[in-house]
């Protein structure tokens, strides 16, 4: 343990383990993962179920397993570790200052950081649902750590709010463990989950799935006694006469993830407000030269596999920044939404760092089925894919071949065109 | 013929199982899919995950999973005889905790080093 | 027997158990919840207010004035946020014109100093995210934002190490007189009672008389927007109050957030519910005054009860019937600017009864609290060092460390509960809500307070957080 680093990789979750390694193995002599929890591994630790993996390992593995093969390769190298860490404040001259009650605290000169936070859950109060303020209203991730990692059970009686995966997970989790769920409530007209967590986790349990519903009242004196659902209309307002209640306990919410960057934001670097994550380069870096950032503090994912490869790639960009300093900012394209797309990463592609080919990441606006996914600049049309079905919940990646990508000027304005 | 939807991958392929012709899968988009759809019509199965009390480790639960499918009807029974157990730290990821759980064949095992 | 109960402790009674602490004398402090300022005190505007509201001559305006200039210095003296910005009227009118000049003029004869009346376009320097539509403003620059509940909470910590006797969990079912004592509960006797008991005020009088007046529990919601929107407003915002309503405020807090409300609904004194027709009225009439204000970026909604009295004014002193019972009843706005103010009047109204004459030799006043987050990156090596557990940040939103989490509990009134925690030390008051770091409070809470980490509540008695443990029904 020392003061000075080439590259300090902030979080010790999915993406700072693989970006630390990618760092170390592309020019970076000396690394360090600063973790704030006591292990290594990130919210995987929690979750416990199977269905990762398969794309990186080509194996289908449980959460843990996954962070223990790439914690197996972390301990194979020199990389520094500092466990229950907090990193308190990043400046732009690189200075990390964290806090530890082992370490004390600490202030580390880095060339180098990659900014690898991950997301944290959105609360009730993001969404304001009324009632009272009763306990037992917990987030999934919350409720899933007091479960698997803890061992207590926040409720007997379960409605869960969101039909995202970890809502879904936890459905089938708290029913293993002997409670009841009374119901999955989502307010949009299709789930935000993977339909294998649908069958898998509610049809299994014949768990009711309300689709186009909210809860629109929490009641309970000291603890939840009851919740109000409501259906809602298109505008997703609720609409009266439809109220149902459910008499429980407990109210899990899985109502979306945002990305942690209390950091990035004190850091000053540039954010995008689509992804509420920094704008990043081809290579992942951030606006800030030589800050990097991957993993879902740039842009929520779906699949920690695709966490680990973007976070590869933000190793690979800060260990080549420490070996061979700046890339060049000459030929500059930037990526736009087009029609029925919410954010692209990443906002910046240099085409002289791009070497075979860059990959766009996406996400839809709206489900849509027959598709052509639409890569212009201006008329001028760069790339097109061909779809069967593309949907908010899933990310979207297509890869642009660099011969390709010296069509385009200015621009690659993505869009989703109905094929016809 | 029986529409499901492919739980193998998070790809969820939309598979139909021709129940009168041998369970024949189509729609999906591997070789994984046309087991999982025969065997979903014929024999269900899934791995459970969850986990067992650990004494002398850092945390108080250690994760586990069937190292292999076990039929859907034995999910409780499964569940049942975790409560029972009890590991001692230290334990290493792929270590059988329970052999053969519930007469299925398949062990139990860990997935994490606590 | 003690010299004087006091019953109830949220503002009011830790203003005047925090006064009464100085002098010799047996003070016993009752409360029915299993914290101090668990009510009224921690749901509100946190506003101590300059006083040109008030109607002139009532009792309102007397110690809101006063209350304003003591407090800011007892803050200072108590380790406790409170910031002087000053409040802005804003009028969009003439008939709101009218309004302004109008409090302008009561401001001047309740004895508001230094108010201003501000045209455009200082009032958009002053305020740049202001609407451009606001036409004028009174500007009273007294006004300050605090913490409410931990000026509570630290009043009560120091009259508790001065010596006064609180007995949480003890809610006052009965009062009786023999002679010139009272009994209280059955058991506890003092000559003089305190009766600051919030919004159950009329029925504590009415155990001992037939109440004079009625307290209505009047219900104010209100959003928490994050940390984002804290700088959208430099001064607390209020509209100008109309035939309709007094209209919302917004208001950055001492912790930086931005607080937009309330509404005012009469209900029952257990309702801290939020509505959807009340976030909607907060939501339509905030962006009237901050057009720009992202009211998604909320992190908490919540209701807060104001204690009113039907005769639109405090009620304090002693009891005109009962002899040495006093109130300090009917405390709504501007309760929080008075508490401080009337605890001084009420001692001295006991002194003119010979009670609590002599100031005890040693007593404390000032409490000094330690806060990781202020300290330069210096202050943090060197306290560390010495102190290892103000090195582990468990409230990342917040950036609290577990040494003072301990500390929060070492003190007394000791926290029970994880909201307790985040009334004394700002654990979980951000943006994730203690999603992140409510299981490790709970558990520091747990081994502090030698219990198990079921035993832990989120607020009152009987918010469990837990239901049991995994794994425990092997033989069922």
């Amino acid at each position: 343990m020392n003061n000075k680093y080439d590259v300090v990789v902030i979080g010790g979750g999915p993406a700072g383990l693989a970006s630390a390694i990618a760092a170390r193995q592309n020019g970076a002599k000396s690394v360090l993962i600063i973790e704030r929890d006591k292990e290594l591994g990130g919210i995987l630790n929690q979750c416990i179920h199977n269905g990762f993996g398969l794309h990186h390992f080509k194996e289908e593995l449980t959460g843990p397993e996954y962070a223990g093969k790439y914690i197996d390769e972390v301990d194979k190298t020199d990389i520094d570790i500092l466990l229950d860490t907090m990193v308190i404040e990043i400046t732009p001259d690189k200075m990390v200052y964290c806090s530890s009650s082992i370490h004390g605290y600490l202030m580390i000169q880095a060339k180098s950081i990659i900014l690898n936070m991950g997301c944290r859950e959105r609360t009730r109060g993001a969404i304001a649902i009324p009632g009272t303020r009763a306990s037992g209203v917990f987030t999934a991730g919350a409720a899933q750590r007091y479960v698997n990692i803890e061992g207590y059970m926040p409720g007997k009686r379960v409605v869960i709010l969101g039909s995202g995966d970890i809502g879904l997970i936890m459905a089938r989790r708290m029913t293993l463990e002997g409670a009841k769920v009374l119901a999955v409530v989502e307010v949009m007209p299709y789930s935000n989950g993977l339909n294998r967590n649908i069958v898998q986790c509610l049809h299994d349990y014949d768990i009711p799935l309300y689709l186009s519903h909210t809860i629109t009242d929490i009641v309970g004196k000291s603890r939840v006694e009851k919740v109000v659902v409501s259906k809602v209309d298109e505008n997703r307002n609720p609409i009266k006469g439809t109220e149902m209640e459910f008499d429980c306990d407990c109210v899990l919410l899985s109502v979306g993830l945002i990305p942690e960057n209390e950091l990035s934001n004190e850091l000053g670097i540039e954010m995008d407000p689509r992804t509420h994550g920094p704008i990043v380069y081809e290579n992942m870096e951030t606006s800030m030269e030589g800050v990097f950032a991957s993993g879902n503090v740039v842009h929520v994912h779906d699949l920690v596999d695709f966490v680990s490869l973007e976070s590869e790639k933000a190793g690979m960009g800060a260990g080549r920044y420490v070996s061979n300093g700046e890339v060049s900012k000459n030929r500059v394209v930037r990526t736009i939404n087009g029609d029925n797309i919410s954010y692209v990463v990443p906002q910046y592609v240099r085409k002289d760092n791009v070497e075979k080919s860059v990959e766009l990441s996406f996400r839809v606006r709206r489900p849509t089925q027959q598709v052509n996914i639409v890569v212009k600049d201006g008329d001028t049309i760069i790339a097109k894919f061909k779809k069967e079905h593309v949907v908010p919940s899933e990310m979207e990646k297509v890869s642009i071949p660099k011969i390709l990508l010296e069509k385009a000027d200015k621009e690659l304005v993505v869009s989703i065109e109905e094929d016809t | 013929m029986r529409e499901l939807i492919c739980i193998t991958c998070p790809k969820g392929c939309h598979l139909k199982v021709d129940e009168e012709n041998d369970y024949k899968v189509t729609g999906n988009g591997c070789p994984r899919g046309a087991i999982y759809g025969k065997k979903e019509c014929t024999h269900p199965t899934r791995v459970v995950t969850s986990t067992v009390k650990i004494v002398g480790a850092e945390i108080e639960r250690l994760s586990v999973k069937t190292n292999g499918d076990i039929p859907k009807e034995k999910i409780f029974d499964v569940m049942k005889e975790l409560n029972r157990v009890v590991v001692k730290a230290p334990v290493h990821r792929e270590d059988v905790i329970v052999s053969d759980i519930c007469g299925t064949g398949v062990d139990l095992v860990a997935t994490k080093d606590l | 027997m003690y010299d004087c109960i006091i019953i109830g402790a949220g503002i009011s009674g830790c203003s005047l158990a925090f006064e009464l602490s100085k002098y010799s004398g047996k003070v016993l402090w009752l409360e029915k919840n299993n914290d101090v300022a668990d009510e009224t005190t921690k749901a509100n505007s946190a506003i101590i207010h300059a006083g040109y509201d008030p109607e002139l001559d009532t009792l309102m305006a007397k110690y809101n004035i006063w209350g304003n200039k003591i407090i800011p210095t007892l803050c200072k003296d108590l380790d406790v946020p409170c910031k002087n910005i000053g409040s802005l009227v804003v009028g969009f009118s003439e008939e709101d014109d009218r309004t302004i000049e109008m409090l302008y003029k009561r401001g001047v004869q309740n004895g508001v100093e230094n108010q201003r009346i501000i045209k455009q376009p200082e009032l958009s320097v002053m305020e740049p995210n202001l609407n451009p539509d606001c036409t004028s403003a009174l500007y009273a620059p007294s006004a300050c934002i605090i913490n409410p509940w931990q000026f509570a909470i630290a009043l009560s910590e120091v009259a508790i190490q001065n010596g006064v006797e609180l007995r949480l969990n003890e809610e006052v079912t009965s009062i009786k007189k023999d002679g010139d004592i009272f009994i209280v509960n059955d058991t506890y006797k003092a000559p003089l009672v305190v009766n600051c008991a919030g919004v159950m005020c009329d029925h504590v009088t009415g155990l001992i008389k037939k109440p004079d007046y009625k307290i209505t529990p009047n219900k104010g919601e209100y959003y928490l927007l994050d940390k984002s929107q804290g700088n959208m407003v430099h001064h607390v915002i209020f509209q100008c109050p109309t035939k309709i309503g007094k209209g919302v405020l917004v208001a950055p807090t001492v912790d930086g957030n931005l607080i937009v409300g309330p509404t005012s609904t009469n209900t029952d004194a257990n309702d801290y519910s939020t509505t959807s027709a009340g976030l909607k009225i907060i939501r339509e009439n905030a962006v009237k005054s901050v057009p720009n204000m992202k009211l998604q970026e909320n992190i908490r909604t919540f209701a807060g009860l104001r204690a009113r009295s039907d005769t639109k004014d405090f009620i304090i002193g002693e009891d005109k019937d009962v002899h040495n019972f006093f109130l300090i009843a009917g405390m709504a706005s501007p309760g929080l600017s008075s508490a401080s103010a009337i605890a001084l009047d009420i001692v001295r109204m006991m002194q003119e009864k010979d009670y609590f004459l002599n100031l005890k030799k040693d007593y404390v006043s000032t409490r000094k609290v330690v806060r990781f987050k202020e300290m330069s990156h210096e202050q943090r090596k060197e306290y560390i060092e010495k102190h290892p557990e103000y090195g582990r940040i468990i409230c990342r939103c917040e950036t609290i460390s577990e040494g003072e989490i301990i500390d929060a509990i070492r003190r007394s009134p000791k926290p029970v509960s994880l909201d307790g925690i985040k009334r004394r030390c700002n654990a979980g008051m951000g943006r994730c809500q203690s999603g992140f770091c409510g299981p490790r409070v709970q558990e520091i809470l747990a081994n502090e307070l030698g219990v198990s980490q079921l035993d832990i509540v989120l607020d009152k008695n009987g918010s469990y957080i837990l239901c049991g443990r995994t794994k425990e029904n092997g033989d069922e």
